[in-house]
C-alpha cells in the first residue's frame, strides 16, 4: 500500500504540463534516434545530457530532466523495431531478434501488423517491468546482489544454449557461424590480462569489431545485395496503410498471451540481474520457438516471433533501471549514461536514493507508466506512415538505406575503417544467405562473446581453475543445469522419437 | 534543438563581447570551431563523469563561444583515444582528459604512445583510492584485514578491481609487496560493478575510488579501512551517522605504507602554440571556480591539487617514472612474463 501511495504522489509530480510536453518530445526524439542505426539510445542520451544540466538546477527540475532522458530511452526502445521490420536493419542490438520474423512479415505485405505487434508487445513488456519496479524493488534489488561472475556466465550460457539447438539449419552450420562470431568478438583488448590480441599490430583493430558495424553490414547491406540479385522490387508494396490494421492486430494478439507472459518474465529477470535487453530478446525468441505449437514456422513471418523478443527486450530495458537506481549498477549502456546524469545532477544512486529523494524516484517511476503510454500513442499513430515507406520504389529507397547504413557505421567510432568493414560484412552476409548459414548465431556471439568470456575467466580466477564453481550454489547450479538441458533437448527428442519408432515397430 | 543552440551561442558571444569590453582582457587566441573533448574510457566512469561535468559547466556559464562535444574512445584500454589525439598534431580543437591509463596502457600493451606526444594543459584534481571491505566482515582496520589475508595464505582472498594491469591492480601489487602476501586479483569492467560485487560478497575487498563506493558506504553495506594517500581526506561532513571522509585513516597510519593517487588532468595535442594552451588554462581555471565544480569535488572526495605549466609537466614526468617502476616491479610490462 505504501508503494501505491508513493506512486500516486509520483503521478502528481510527473503530471504537469511541462513534464507531459517533455515526455512527448523525448519519445519523438528517441524514436528518431532508435531508427538511425549506429546512433543508438546510449549515444542519443549522452548527446542530450548537457542540455539537462541547467534544467536540473531549478526546483523539481531533476525530475523533469530524468523524464526527458528516460523518455528518449523509451522512444529508442520503440524505434529500434521499426527498421528491423521494414528493412531487416536492427537499429539497436536488442532488435536483432525482431528481424527474424518481423522482416519476413513485412516482405509478405504485413508490415503494419508486424509493427503493431512489436509496439504493443513492447508496451506490455515495459508495463510489466514498471509494475515489478513499483512493487518489488526492495526484494529484487537484494536478488541482483546474488550475481557474481559464475552466475553471469551461467546466464550467458543459458542464452547460447536456448538458441543453439533450435536452429533450422544443420547444427554444424550454426556452430560454424557462432564460432566465427566468438573469434570476431575476441579481437581487441583482452579485459582479463589487459593485453592486445589479434590486432596484428594495427591501431585500427584496437577497438575490435563493433557489433553495430557487423549487424548493419550483415543484415542491411547483405539484404540489399540479395534484393539486387532477385530483382529490383520490394515485396512489401501491398502493405495496408490505414489504422484498421492496428485494431485487427490487437484482436489477434491475445492469442499469444503465454508467449507474452514468458517474454515479460524472461525480460524482467534479465534486466534485474542485470544481463540486459539483448540476451533477453534472444532467449525469449528461442524459448517461444521451442514451446510454441507453431515453432516450426518461426522465421517465416510469425506474429508470435515478433511478440516474444519485443516483450522481453522492453521488460528488460525497463527493469534494468532498477539496479541502476538501487545499486548504482547500470543494466544497459543507456542506463550507464543516465547514471552519469544522476551523479552530475547531484543525486546519488544507491540504497538511500529511495529514502532521500522520494519525489524524484517516484516521479521517475510514474513517468515510466506515462512515458510508455505516450510512446505507444506516438508510434501507433505512425504505423501507416512507417508502412507506407515500403511503397517507395526500391531504386529510390536502396541508395538512401546504404547512405544511412554508412553514416551509422561511421558514427560508432568515427572512423572510415568501420565503413569498409560494413561493406565486407555485407558481402559475408550475402554469402551466408546464399550458402544457407544462419546469421543470428554469429551476431549473438559478437554481442555476448566478450561478456561471456570475461565472466567465465573471472569465475575461473576465483575458483583457481575449478569448474565446480559453476555448480557451487543452488542459483548458479540450477541455471547451468537448465542451460545444459536446453542444449541436449533436441538430441534427446531425436533419441526419444527413434525409441518410440522402435517400440512401434516392435509392437 | 540546433536553432536554440545557435541562438544561445549568439547570445553568449554578445554577453562575452560586452563583458570583454569592460573587464576581461581579450585572449590572443580563441577556438574557431567545435572543441572535441576525448575521454579515453567508457561512458559512466570517473573520467567520463568529470569530462561531462566540465562540458556542462562550460555550457551553463557560457565560458566558451564555440560548443564542446565529449567523445568516448575507450578501445584498447584507452589507446584509441590517446592515438587519436597523438595523430591530431597541431590541432588546437582537441582536448583529452587522462587517467592513469596514460602511463599504464602504453607500458602494458606496447602501443606506440607516450604522454610527451601531448601538451599538458592543467591538472584538475587527483582521485583518491580507499581500501573497502564488506560491512558484515569483522575487519575494523587495514591491519586486521592484512593479518587475515596473511593467515588465509597465498591466493585465497579475492581483490576486485577495474581492468587489468591498471591502477587498481598496481595498488593490489603494492599491497602484496608491502604485506608479503598474494591476492587473487579479479578484473571487472567498471568501478561500479566492483563495488556491487563486494556488497554481494563475491570478492573480499576492493580499492574503489570514493565516488564509486560512497552510496554503499552510506547504505551500511561497505566499510572503508584506509585511504592510499599521504594525508587524510579533508572533507569533514558526516557521510554516515558516525564517520566523515576525514575519519578514514591513511593506510600508512594503519601500518600499510602504500600511496597512490590518480591524475585527472587535461592535455592537448602536440605541436600547439603557447597562446592556445593559455586559452584552455584560463577556461579551466574558470571551470574550477564554479559552484558545480566544488560540488563535484565534495561528492567524490577528490584531492583538489591543481597545477599547470612546467610544474604540471614535471609532475607528469615523475608520475611516469613511478609507474614504470611499479609496473616493472609487478611484472606488468608488455612482453614481461
Amino acid at each position: 500500500m505504501d508503494a501505491l501511495n508513493s506512486l500516486l504522489d509520483g503521478f502528481a509530480v510527473a503530471l504537469t504540463l511541462t513534464n507531459i510536453a517533455l515526455m512527448f518530445a523525448g519519445v519523438i526524439l528517441g524514436v528518431i534516434i532508435g531508427v538511425l542505426p549506429g546512433l543508438g539510445g546510449a549515444n542519443g542520451v549522452a548527446i542530450l545530457l548537457p542540455l539537462t544540466f541547467s534544467m536540473a538546477q531549478s526546483p523539481g527540475g531533476q525530475t523533469s530532466a530524468i523524464i526527458l532522458l528516460s523518455c528518449i530511452y523509451w522512444g529508442a526502445l520503440f524505434g529500434g523495431a521499426i527498421t528491423s521490420i521494414l528493412f531487416n536493419i536492427p537499429g539497436e542490438p536488442w532488435s536483432v531478434a525482431t528481424t527474424f520474423d518481423g522482416y519476413p512479415l513485412a516482405q509478405r505485405g504485413r508490415a503494419g501488423e508486424a509493427l503493431t505487434a512489436a509496439f504493443t508487445s513492447s508496451f506490455f513488456g515495459a508495463a510489466v517491468g514498471v509494475v515489478v519496479i513499483t512493487f518489488l524493488s526492495p526484494v529484487v534489488a537484494e536478488f541482483a546482489l546474488e550475481f557474481g561472475p559464475p552466475e553471469f556466465f551461467s546466464v550467458y550460457l543459458l542464452t547460447f544454449c536456448a538458441f543453439i539447438g533450435m536452429s533450422k539449419q544443420a547444427p554444424f552450420k550454426t556452430l560454424v557461424s557462432m564460432m566465427l562470431g566468438f573469434a570476431l568478438a575476441a579481437v581487441g583488448t583482452d579485459t582479463v590480462t589487459g593485453t592486445l590480441r589479434m590486432t596484428f599490430g594495427t591501431a585500427t583493430l584496437l577497438t575490435g569489431f563493433d557489433f553495430l558495424v557487423a549487424v548493419i553490414g550483415l543484415f542491411g547491406i547483405g539484404e540489399i545485395l540479395q534484393t539486387l540479385e532477385e530483382g529490383l522490387e520490394f515485396r512489401g508494396a501491398s502493405a495496408k496503410i490505414n489504422l484498421r490494421v492496428v485494431l485487427d492486430t490487437w484482436k489477434e494478439l491475445p492469442k499469444y498471451w503465454a508467449t507474452s507472459l514468458r517474454g515479460a518474465a524472461i525480460g524482467c529477470f534479465m534486466g534485474i540481474v542485470p544481463g540486459g535487453a539483448t540476451p533477453a530478446s534472444f532467449m525469449s525468441y528461442g524459448v517461444a520457438r521451442r514451446l510454441s505449437k507453431d515453432g516450426d514456422k518461426f522465421g517465416e513471418g510469425m506474429v508470435e516471433g515478433v511478440v516474444a523478443p519485443e516483450t522481453a527486450a522492453h521488460a528488460a530495458g525497463t527493469s534494468a533501471l532498477l539496479p541502476m537506481l538501487t545499486l548504482g549498477v547500470p543494466g544497459s549502456p543507456t542506463a550507464a549514461v543516465l547514471l552519469g546524469g544522476l551523479l552530475i545532477w547531484g543525486l546519488e544512486p544507491g540504497p538511500l536514493l529511495f529514502v532521500e529523494q522520494k519525489d524524484f524516484v517516484w516521479g521517475l517511476i510514474a513517468s515510466m507508466y506515462l512515458g510508455n503510454i505516450a510512446g505507444l500513442i506516438v508510434v501507433l499513430t505512425c504505423v501507416p506512415l512507417f508502412a507506407a515507406i515500403l511503397r517507395i520504389p526500391f531504386s529510390v529507397i536502396a541508395p538512401i538505406i546504404i547512405v544511412i547504413c554508412a553514416i551509422g557505421a561511421y558514427t560508432v567510432h568515427n572512423t572510415t575503417f568501420d565503413v569498409y568493414m560494413m561493406v565486407v560484412f555485407g558481402v559475408v552476409g550475402y554469402l551466408f544467405k546464399k550458402l544457407d548459414y544462419p546469421l543470428a548465431p554469429l551476431v549473438l556471439a559478437i554481442v555476448l562473446g566478450d561478456r561471456a568470456e570475461a565472466s567465465f575467466r573471472q569465475a575461473m580466477l576465483m575458483s583457481q581453475g575449478d569448474m565446480r564453481i559453476l555448480f557451487e550454489n543452488g542459483l548458479v547450479g540450477s541455471i547451468t543445469t537448465l542451460a545444459l538441458a536446453l542444449l541436449i533437448w533436441p538430441m534427446l527428442s531425436v533419441l526419444w522419437a527413434s525409441i518410440r519408432k522402435g517400440l512401434a515397430k516392435g509392437a | 534543438m540546433k536553432n536554440s543552440a545557435i541562438f544561445k551561442s549568439v547570445l553568449a558571444s554578445t554577453v562575452v563581447a560586452t563583458l570583454a569590453a569592460f573587464a576581461v582582457p581579450a585572449h590572443a587566441w580563441e577556438p574557431t570551431k567545435t572543441v572535441e573533448f576525448i575521454v579515453p574510457a567508457g561512458t559512466g566512469g570517473g573520467a567520463d563523469q568529470m569530462a561531462r561535468a566540465i562540458q556542462g559547466i562550460v555550457v551553463k556559464h557560457n565560458l566558451m563561444k564555440q560548443s564542446m562535444v565529449v567523445i568516448n574512445k575507450s578501445g584498447g584500454a584507452g589507446a584509441e583515444g590517446f592515438l587519436d589525439v597523438k595523430g591530431a598534431k597541431g590541432d588546437p580543437h582537441k582536448l583529452i582528459i587522462t587517467l592513469s591509463n596514460m602511463f599504464t596502457t602504453p607500458l602494458a600493451t606496447a602501443v606506440p604512445f607516450n604522454w610527451r606526444d601531448l601538451t599538458p594543459v592543467k591538472m584538475m584534481a587527483l582521485d583518491e583510492f580507499v581500501l573497502w571491505v564488506n560491512a558484515e566482515t569483522p575487519y575494523k582496520s587495514a591491519k586486521d584485514y592484512v593479518a587475515a589475508v596473511k593467515k588465509a595464505g597465498d591466493s585465497k582472498m579475492k581483490m576486485g578491481g577495474t581492468g587489468s594491469k591498471q591502477e587498481d591492480q598496481i595498488i593490489t601489487a603494492a599491497i602484496e609487496k608491502k604485506a608479503g602476501t598474494k591476492f587473487i586479483y579479479v578484473p571487472f569492467k567498471g568501478g561500479g560493478s566492483v563495488a556491487v560485487q563486494l556488497v554481494g560478497k563475491h570478492i573480499d575487498s576492493s580499492v574503489n575510488n570514493p565516488i564509486e563506493a560512497v552510496a554503499h558506504w552510506r547504505g551500511g553495506k561497505l566499510r572503508p579501512l584506509c585511504v592510499f594517500d599521504t594525508k587524510r581526506m579533508p572533507y569533514k561532513e558526516k557521510m554516515t551517522t558516525t564517520m566523515s571522509w576525514n575519519d578514514i585513516p591513511t593506510c600508512k597510519e594503519s601500518g600499510l605504507d602504500v600511496n597512490y593517487l590518480m591524475l585527472r588532468g587535461i592535455f592537448m595535442a602536440g605541436g600547439v602554440t603557447q597562446d592556445q594552451v593559455d586559452y584552455y588554462v584560463g577556461l579551466l581555471r574558470k571551470v574550477r571556480e564554479t559552484p558545480e565544480w566544488v560540488a563535484l569535488m565534495n561528492k567524490g572526495a577528490f584531492n583538489q591539487t591543481s597545477i599547470e605549466g612546467k610544474e604540471y609537466a614535471d609532475w607528469v614526468g615523475a608520475a611516469e617514472a613511478e609507474h614504470v617502476a611499479l609496473m616493472k616491479g609487478a611484472g606488468f610490462m608488455a612482453g614481461q612474463k
